[in-house]
């Protein structure tokens, strides 16, 4: 028996979320009063538990990094969320979302949790409609629904293409209410940077005033991180600037262990990389695939050419384009998921058809669906998404192709939690994209939405009562303890370091290295002795980030330097967590291709025999190897398949 | 399409070390920025060069970097949100610029925002406005199935003109008179217009309206500077709704 104990309950699939809450315990409104919670984050799943557990009654601290909770980065999620509603009357169902977001997956997820994830679904939209979501509407006055990749059914709920916005309003109102009423109080501008564990328990956190520079401590019976995913350490990637993975690390630090850390999402479709100076990459919508064909020139000197700007791509005629998407995978063409749409379009920028100047581009090219459809159809469609286009790149996309590249989206991996949503530390619970828990080694679109709002308004309230009925006895946690003051001497002494170490490069100077590390080594395609020289090489940014590091302005005080520091500093450590985790895994899947794990045609094999589990990392002090356990996945619902999209 | 070199540009910034200190202007130089640079990321070279030279960076808010948190803020040229019309600062791109240009940037100016340090203001007021009614009194769970009430696509269209505000600030930093009333009048429309808000649209009215006012935020004359700015294209025909909705919420007192 491992000492990884998932806590999923017996029984059928189906019965399991209904049979577990009717055997869990709850506490009486008279001592949720008595109980104090704190929320650290506000996107969806923050959001959503803090409303959600103030309206039950339990007192909410909640902080967010941001000047207002409304802020947070749910708020740039584009395309829609899922629900198995089956509104549309197309055979849609919670086994069916269920089954789809496990084989979307790649076979690396829980059945229970996935398959709670689809029951709760529909909830979800009820929930966000009484809230005022202005959610897309047919002429008759009733929801719409669109497609997305990876799913035989029209089951995502949108709002424009601000469905994330919308969805983190409503939660944002719901926070505010309880606001009002005294319920929750909220800490803007304050960053969370330790967890405190008292008697083994999760009894607190220390946390920075952003605007003073004061650390502070805070007491509560129980913590909820939903701190968001960790793409930043990419450098690049479509994530805010601000998301950071510090806290999560903090937290594994102190002993939650984190699950599948090398498991990370990367988007076909974002505008490609400019220049050194640019600092993050924007997002173009799936969706464009439907329309546009993905192409790179047939010929070198064609490519040699676009690259040095010597060459229009409207001048190649049709014979000499690659459409290699469509040559390769002639039943999915443009429409492959994610991962397989990335990954060929590396092969052939790392092959030299690459275009822009960098070489590292492919053309999406929207010429045939304007000759096919017209341009005021395409323009009802995508006209906002070609407006941002042209904003950014003053390239009309009308009359030239577009040019995308793969860029870092999403953290499938973080700290690993049980079937109650809690991490390895009791009373500590991680939810949204902070866990590791439902998307397997790659999430389906629309789905992201779905979990953190799922975790939040309405699994984390049910199973947050079952320990906290344990608590009620537990007076207010003091916080002039030995524990605090040592998590509050521990984060002084680790930024105060940082501060002054006085050397000459900044924080970003060595993020960027450690972005490119992580680009090159750790990205889309894995190997072996890849892997091993990522390792060294983070290794040597690390020894001189401590060495060369420069940090102006004050100590207290606004300063986001530090800040930045701090966040680089947890980023290395975690890179090598990442590095070590993918080494590991020496096989192809989901959102990444393992180059020992290939089919002869060169695709991505699995490898179920050696690693249908969960790996589970436990910090084992700061010069020793973290060590590995596993969580073996068990299929009793489900056939596993070899994904194929040919 | 190609970008070019702005080789020179002189940057005029607003540099102010905390809330309690008197702010000023201080005057730097910027070499060789690509026209394809955001703005944001000219500033970021900027305090990089800052940082070379030992000098503490500029101080601004910024987060999504994609037009959609309203993190980001700033009075470039005397405009909020600089010289395009309908993007955020952090969609604005160095090809607006002329190369030798000298660009004058300050924090948002209104004495509902004070400022923090430099750039940074807090607009923690707007988040108060919300908190008095800004939202439809529902707890979780318990709620009607989403097609149970049919909403005409008219309405949630509009509903979602409205709600597409990102509560950046750029209307009452660019009105005269410091008014809320666009900020305001989006969420009281928007939940106005939507049967789920109807029910405690008086209520919200008024409380929204009052908060407003006590938080100092001045009277709105109809200048329609507000839309102008606004980088969501939000119309005053909202702010029409909301005078609607407050008087007839008065009447019924």
């Amino acid at each position: 028996m491992s000492i990884l104990d998932a806590k999923i309950p017996a029984g059928p699939l189906k019965d399991k979320w209904s049979a577990h809450k009717a055997h869990i315990g709850v506490v009486s409104p008279a001592n949720k009063k008595k109980l104090d919670v704190i929320v650290v984050g506000t996107g969806l799943a923050g959001g959503s538990a803090a409303a959600s557990l103030a309206e039950l009654g339990y007192n909410v601290t909640a902080f967010c990094y941001q000047d207002s909770p409304r802020r947070a980065h749910s708020i740039a999620a584009q395309g829609g969320i899922n629900a198995a509603k089956n509104y549309p009357n197309d055979n849609d169902s919670v086994f069916r979302l269920f089954y789809e977001t496990i084989k979307g997956g790649d076979y690396r997820a829980r059945e229970a949790n996935v398959y709670r994830l689809a029951e709760v679904s529909n909830a979800i939209i009820d929930q966000c409609v009484a809230q005022g979501v202005p959610f897309a509407r047919e002429y008759g006055g009733l929801l719409a629904n669109r497609s997305f990749g990876g799913a035989l059914v029209s089951r995502t709920f949108y709002a424009r293409g601000q469905t994330g916005q919308q969805l983190l309003l409503g939660c944002y109102g719901a926070m505010n209410r309880q606001i009002e009423k005294g319920k929750i109080k909220v800490y803007n501008r304050h960053e969370v940077l330790d967890v405190v564990v008292v008697d083994g328990k999760a009894r607190g956190v220390i946390a920075r005033d952003l605007v003073t520079g004061k650390i502070e401590r805070f007491g509560a019976h129980a913590v909820v991180l939903a701190t968001g995913g960790y793409g930043n350490v990419f450098f690049l990637s479509t994530n805010a600037m601000g998301c950071n993975g510090s806290a999560a690390w903090q937290a594994y630090k102190r002993g939650a262990m984190f699950g599948n850390p090398c498991f990370v999402q990367i988007h076909p479709t974002c505008i490609p990389v400019h220049g050194e100076q640019q600092s993050k990459l924007t997002l173009m919508s799936e969706s464009l695939r439907n329309d546009g064909r993905v192409w790179v020139p047939k010929k070198i000197e064609d490519a040699k050419a676009l690259q040095a700007g010597t060459k229009h791509p409207n001048d190649i005629p049709d014979e000499d384009r690659d459409f290699y998407l469509e040559r390769r995978y002639p039943a999915f063409g443009n429409l492959v998921p994610r991962d397989v749409a990335s990954r060929a379009a590396k092969e052939r920028c790392d092959a030299g058809f690459g275009v822009n100047n960098t070489g590292k581009a492919v053309f999406l090219d929207f010429k045939y669906a304007i000759q096919q459809l017209g341009r005021d159809t395409i323009e009802k469609r995508y006209g906002n998404l070609f407006q941002m286009y042209e904003k950014i790149t003053a390239v009309d996309p009308y009359e030239n192709p577009m040019m995308i590249y793969p860029a870092i989206h999403y953290s499938m991996g973080g700290l690993w939690v049980d079937y109650n949503l809690m991490t390895t530390i009791p009373g500590l619970y991680a939810i949204g994209e902070c866990n590791f828990s439902d998307h397997g080694a790659n999430r389906l679109g629309a789905s992201a939405l779905m979990q953190g709002l799922a975790d939040g308004y309405f699994i984390l309230p049910y199973t947050i009562g079952d320990y906290l009925a344990k608590e009620i006895q537990t007076p207010k946690i003091q916080t002039n303890t030995p524990e605090f003051e040592e998590a509050e001497k521990h984060v002084t002494d680790r930024l105060r370091k940082l501060y002054d170490i006085k050397g000459t490069k900044s924080p970003d100077h060595f993020h960027k290295q450690l972005g490119h590390i992580m680009w090159d080594y750790i990205g889309m395609a894995r190997e072996a002795s890849g892997l091993k020289k990522a390792i060294e090489l983070i290794a040597q940014v690390k020894e001189e980030f401590y060495k060369d590091l420069r940090v102006v302005g004050e100590f207290s005080a606004m300063n986001n330097e530090l800040e930045k520091a701090g966040r680089v500093a947890d980023f290395i450590e975690l890179a090598e967590l990442m590095a070590h985790d993918a080494l590991d895994r020496n096989e192809s899947c989901g959102g990444h291709c393992r180059l020992e794990s290939v089919t002869e045609e060169g695709e991505a094999k699995r490898d179920d025999e050696n690693f249908k589990y969960v790996s589970v990392w436990e910090y084992k002090g700061e010069n020793t190897a973290p060590e590995l356990h596993k969580e073996e996945l068990e299929f009793e619902n489900v056939q596993l398949t070899q994904r194929s999209y040919k | 399409m190609a970008d070019k070199i702005l080789k020179e540009l002189t940057l005029k910034v607003w540099r102010q070390k905390d809330a309690k200190s008197k702010g000023g202007f201080e005057t730097y130089k910027i070499h060789d920025i690509s026209t394809g640079t955001s703005f944001l990321e000219m500033l970021d070279i900027l305090n990089e060069q800052l940082v070379s030279e030992n000098k503490e960076p500029v101080a601004f808010d910024h987060d999504c970097r994609e037009g959609i948190c309203g993190t980001c803020s700033l009075f470039i040229d005397g405009r909020a949100h600089g010289p395009d019309d309908d993007v955020t600062t952090c969609q604005l791109h160095m090809r607006r610029f002329q190369d030798g240009a000298t660009i004058t940037i300050e924090p948002w100016r209104c004495g509902a925002f004070p400022v923090i340090k430099d750039l940074i203001v807090d607009r923690q007021a707007y988040d108060k406005i919300l908190q008095a009614g800004g939202y439809v009194s529902v707890n979780t769970g318990g709620v009607p199935d989403g097609n149970a009430i049919p909403i005409s696509n008219d309405n949630a269209e509009e509903a979602m003109d409205a709600a597409a505000c990102i509560g950046c600030g750029a209307c009452a930093a660019t009105c005269k008179n410091s008014s809320a009333m666009l900020f305001v009048a989006a969420k009281v429309s928007q939940l106005a217009l939507l049967p789920q808000g109807k029910v405690e649209a008086a209520r919200r009215a008024k409380a929204m309206v009052a908060k407003m006012d006590e938080l100092g935020f001045g009277n709105c004359t109809n200048t329609g500077a507000c839309e102008m700015e606004c980088p969501k294209s939000i119309s005053i025909q909202h702010i029409a709704r909301l005078n609607r909705e407050f008087l007839k919420a008065k009447l019924k007192d």
